[in-house]
């Protein structure tokens, strides 16, 4: 069948995926690559941290992918740390992409709005490429719009927790009000079947680490999200039926004359 | 005059360690680091310290070291 989809594109740059992948919490550098290998991220998160006393083999685990990396600020809780972290990840990885992160609860990891949006402004004036980690509310995510925030990435529920879309409905109405914007839906996704409801709300792409890290099984659960994120993703392009409260009868429904069909624009199913 | 010999205490990702009180940046994270191919970068008192500005950045006794490395993330 022939359906060509755009790529997905964040400040100008092609990703060869709508799926983005963390690399944290897998059971052994293995798990990871074999997860990299099925899930076939468009890029991978990292973070930058204390240096430690283990050798260099994430990181060259990391470069044989050849995938992008973008550095996160995790753990960061004011603008001033999430911007010299920003700092310290372009001079290590010789990126300018960031991925945004302000945590303004420690039990939740919720994000914390107000200083995103202070290190969001910093960080888009000296250039950076910012993906930026939010929750859910519309004010907040069109402020980040405003700014030129190169994606908006609202959580589907706290980092971690697997409790899938807890607001569809306001993740939807990002999507309608911010029809231009690359939104991706970061954090709280368990199943797969999550993965494909964000896809179908007409989400850019799903960001997740936890769900397939912590799985029993780490890569048939990376090739499972591979797969629902772009059965949502086709299915979104495909134009989902509307919601009826009542039955619609689809065998009682008078048939459609064979050579109508063409011109017919409903159908019965 | 400053003694060369002397000691400063400062700390290096969270460990305290006696380097030269005239060390530089540079040589005291260069004794801290164990694997000479893992990328680092560095800041002194939370702020950044560029690469080609480390051996021009004395260090001063308190002064809090940290080296960072990419590491897992989400």
């Amino acid at each position: 069948m022939a359906e060509t989809d755009e790529p997905l594109r964040i400040a100008g740059r092609e990703l060869g995926s709508r799926l983005l992948l963390g690399t944290s919490r897998y059971p052994s550098p293995a798990a990871l690559a074999a997860c990299i290998e099925q899930a076939q991220p468009g890029f991978l998160t990292v973070s930058v941290r204390r240096a430690g006393t283990g050798g260099n083999g994430f990181y060259e685990l990391l470069q044989e992918t050849g995938l992008p990396l973008v550095p996160n600020t995790a753990g960061c809780r004011t603008a001033k740390e999430a911007c010299v972290t920003a700092s310290m990840a372009r001079e290590l990885l010789d990126t300018n992409w960031v991925k945004l992160e302000l945590i303004g609860d420690d039990e939740t990891q919720a994000p914390d709005p107000f200083a995103l949006v202070e290190a969001a402004a910093q960080l888009l004036r000296e250039d950076y490429v910012v993906l930026a980690y939010c929750t859910e509310d519309l004010a907040l995510c069109m402020r980040l719009a405003e700014l030129g925030c190169h994606a908006i990435m609202p959580w589907a529920a706290p980092i971690g927790s697997g409790q899938g879309l807890t607001q569809p409905e306001r993740l939807a109405l990002l999507r309608q009000r911010l029809p231009g914007e690359v939104l991706v839906v970061d954090a709280g996704l368990g199943r797969p079947s999550d993965a494909a409801a964000a896809m179908e709300l007409g989400y850019d792409a799903v960001l997740l680490n936890t769900a397939v890290a912590q799985a029993r099984e780490p890569a048939p659960m990376a090739a499972a999200f591979r797969a629902a994120t772009d059965a949502g993703r086709r299915a979104w392009r495909a134009g989902i039926m509307p919601r009826h409260s009542m039955a619609q009868p689809s065998t009682l429904a008078p048939d459609i004359p064979v050579d109508q069909y063409a011109s017919s624009s409903s159908s019965s199913s | 005059m400053m003694d060369a010999t002397a000691a400063i205490t400062v700390k290096l990702n969270g460990e305290e360690r006696s380097v030269a009180a005239d060390s530089t940046a540079a040589a005291a994270v260069d004794a801290w680091r164990q694997d000479a191919a893992a990328p680092y970068v560095v800041s002194v008192n939370g702020a950044h310290i560029p690469r080609e500005r480390l051996a021009a950045t004395a260090l001063r006794a308190g002064d809090e070291v940290e080296i960072l490395t990419l590491r897992q993330g989400g």
